[in-house]
């Protein structure tokens, strides 16, 4: 039914590929353009007190990791009094495995979902799929993405890459398959797309026994989930069948009540630009005071482990656990604007998911998640944006050094280490420099009649180099070398004094 | 299952072994609200709250106590129907020419299918918030399950001047005690929305496409 991210390609060819799709550079620009906007404009608002803010909400999730272990019993202890039940899963196949079996025991073949990243990255919709039990998308973006057989490419807005034309066309070819076909008079305005995808989904929310949701937060203390969404799908998930499944991962954690409260300021501004999201959802087990049930009265609780303790076990990296999921550093990141989701091979894509996918997976276990801390001009606006203050750049470096470190050992060995290697040596001895000097001057002045590009302020630059150089020039303007080295300059013109006689 | 398993064990094992040597800290971290000078009155802030609650395209309406029974009157059409929830004022009840009683808990309430055939529903709220233009439910007496002020097309929302808060911080304290009783809580700011098509703004997707706020002062 849906695609999974699985084999694809090392980000440097990915994103090649992204970048020949005029459609979708268009698509991204307008996109990010938009949320950045609105963003810059509700920050400003805060004036002096956005920093604090960030500050605080950056405590408090460092707070609830640094004692998680204790956090997380508290979770679970308080989760329990409240007459949920609580599953631990270590990895994806064994979180997959506890909603089927709630689902199994129900005797449903459908669920309906909320969005959330955490079900996106075990790929529960394709595992409950194998198990003959429908997982149906009811957020307007995912409901695209499912139906168009697509990739989400971006955290909040997962079909931003779709333009309202191509929405129309797949709610027109693929919603009858699945239930409520799209109105044959369907046009293109997003009032009129939004209303199809209300009247195809309210069927299936009146009629479901099992919702599947992700949370936002947990609340340690009292045993709170929280779910924060704008369109009311949440809501009818939460809200009207008669069972509930969160698959929550462990870093979701946070305190007390209180701490709440610098977080809900901080997301929805930073993730829709909007001072609130229209709804938030705060639920307790199936609690029920004053003999009052409200909403599922079986909940079950997954708490979600897949990689985050080892994320946690880097002291560079596991900052990247406070993450909150607004999507602020996608929308200012240069690299994923022209890229596009896609290209990073995951659910977490842009500047969050280059540190997060290595952090979950480890370094040196495949290409394509190796590539990702490169996927990054290391510009620093994703740091300025994150509203609980990962320091990217930083965690991107230290992946670097990790990837590096990790292929040290390589038969043959790669063109970056023999490069280092080359200059390692030149560097060594005052005489091999000049020799290398000599050359790269001849070489600079070859390089200069046979290239095409010229760089700002005149200075010619290679195009494409052949062999290992390849990967260097693929993506990056060579300069070529000055005909003279400044060591011949001195040499030749006495320190300066002799300039001008050539 | 809740209790004591091999995956339990083995992830609070990792997570302990991953902080070795980290340094927790035990004091909550208490957040930053704005400092204004002058301290706004409390009806700048009454103020701000209508602003804001419209700035979502929700609909406001300011009226004095005494003329509440007879403004509701006017917004219901006879033939709309209008769920009530259990608690809901007598005063409030009054006003609705056609209720639909949620018979919740004391009998079997109201259907999500019957929900899906009502019209409106009319419910108070528990704290609302200036700044970002929120009103909080935690669904006591008069607010009703979550699914009733979620299915109906149209949501009536009385909101006394006095439960107006400035920022989310002074929500927290009155909320936290809701919480602490096990009541859910519903955030709303706004009717429901998305912005997933070229990010343009659409009022209106699953939850109630009207929010229809009455401030009494």
């Amino acid at each position: 039914m849906s695609r999974t991210f699985v084999g694809m390609p090392p980000f440097p060819s990915a994103a090649r590929e992204a970048l020949g799709d005029t459609q979708l550079r268009h698509n991204l620009a307008h996109a990010t353009g938009v949320i950045r906007d609105k963003r810059a404009r509700l920050v400003e608002e805060q004036g002096d007190l956005w920093e604090p803010l960030r500050l605080a909400g950056a405590a408090v999730k460092q707070r609830a990791l640094d004692d998680l272990a204790t956090h997380l019993e508290q979770l679970e202890a308080s989760l329990t009094a409240a007459g949920a039940t609580v599953h631990w899963a270590r990895d994806a196949e064994e979180a997959c495995r506890v909603v089927a079996s709630v689902a199994r025991s129900h005797g449903v073949d459908e669920v309906v979902k909320v969005k959330s990243m955490a079900t996106a990255e075990i790929e529960l919709n394709e595992h409950l799929e194998a198990d003959g039990i429908a997982a149906w998308e009811t957020d307007l973006a995912e409901l695209i993405v499912q139906l168009g057989e697509d990739l989400p490419s971006h955290i909040l807005v997962p079909a931003i890459h779709r333009n309202r034309a191509e929405i129309r066309e797949i709610f027109l070819r693929r919603m009858a398959a699945v239930g409520r076909p799209a109105p044959v008079d369907l046009t293109d305005e997003p009032e009129v797309l939004a209303a199809a995808a209300r009247e195809h989904l309210r069927e299936k929310f009146l009629r479901a026994k099992v919702g599947v949701s992700g949370a936002n937060f947990a609340v340690a203390e009292t045993g709170t989930l929280v779910v924060v969404e704008s369109e009311g799908n949440g809501r009818m998930c939460l809200t009207l069948p008669e069972v509930l499944v969160s698959v929550v991962g462990i870093e979701k954690v946070v305190p007390t009540f209180a701490e709440l409260d610098p977080l809900l300021r901080l997301l929805p501004r930073s993730s829709t630009g909007e001072r609130m999201n229209p709804y938030t959802s705060m639920w307790t087990g199936p609690a029920a005071p004053d003999g009052t049930a409200d909403g599922p009265q079986e909940v079950h609780v997954v708490l979600l482990d897949n990689g985050r303790t080892r994320a946690l076990a880097d002291d560079t990296g596991r900052q990247a656990l406070r993450c909150i999921r607004c999507s602020a550093c996608l929308n200012v990141c240069p690299v994923y604007e022209r890229t596009g989701g896609h290209a990073y091979g995951s659910v977490y894509p842009g500047p969050i998911g280059a540190i997060l996918n290595p952090l979950l997976t480890g370094t040196g276990v495949d290409e394509q998640t190796d590539s990702l801390p490169y996927a990054s001009t290391l510009c620093g606006a994703c740091f300025e944006a994150c509203p609980v203050r990962i320091d990217i750049p930083e965690v991107l470096v230290h992946l670097r050094s990790k990837v590096v470190d990790g292929h040290r050992g390589d038969r043959p060995p790669k063109a970056e280490t023999v490069a280092m290697r080359a200059a390692g040596w030149a560097f060594a001895d005052a005489s091999r420099l000049g020799l290398v000097e000599k050359a790269s001057g001849l070489s600079g002045r070859v390089l200069a009649r046979l290239s095409r590009t010229t760089l700002p302020w005149g200075r010619p630059a290679a195009g494409r180099l052949p062999g290992p150089a390849a990967a260097w020039t693929g993506a990056r303007d060579l300069p070529a070398p000055p005909a003279e080295s400044f060591r011949g300059w001195w040499d030749r013109t006495d320190g300066g004094r002799a300039e001008g006689e050539r | 299952m809740s209790g004591r398993t091999p995956a339990r064990d083995e992830i609070l094992g990792r997570v302990r072994s991953a902080l070795a040597g980290v340094e927790p800290t035990h004091e909550p971290v208490l957040a930053p609200s704005a400092v204004h000078d002058p301290m706004p009155t409390h009806e700048q802030v009454v103020d701000l709250f209508a602003e804001r609650v419209a700035d979502y395209r929700a609909v406001v309406d300011r009226v004095a106590a005494a003329d509440l029974p007879g403004h509701l009157a006017g917004l219901f059409a006879p033939t709309e129907r209008v769920v009530v929830p259990p608690g809901l004022d007598g005063d409030l009840l009054a006003a609705v020419p056609t209720p639909v009683a949620d018979a919740h808990p004391t009998g079997s309430g109201l259907t999500a299918a019957d929900l899906d055939a009502t019209d409106a529903v009319l419910t108070t709220a528990t704290v609302g918030i200036a700044e970002t233009g929120t009103i909080v439910l935690d669904h006591g007496p008069g607010q009703g399950r979550r699914a009733l002020t979620l299915v109906p097309d149209r949501h009536v929302c009385v909101v006394r001047a006095d439960q107006v808060v400035p920022d989310v911080p002074d929500a927290m304290a009155p909320l936290g005690g809701s919480i602490a009783a096990g009541r859910p809580l519903t955030w709303i700011s706004g009717p429901s929305a998305t912005s997933d098509i070229e990010l343009t703004r659409v009022e209106g997707v699953h939850g109630p496409r009207t929010l229809h706020v009455v401030l009494v002062e």
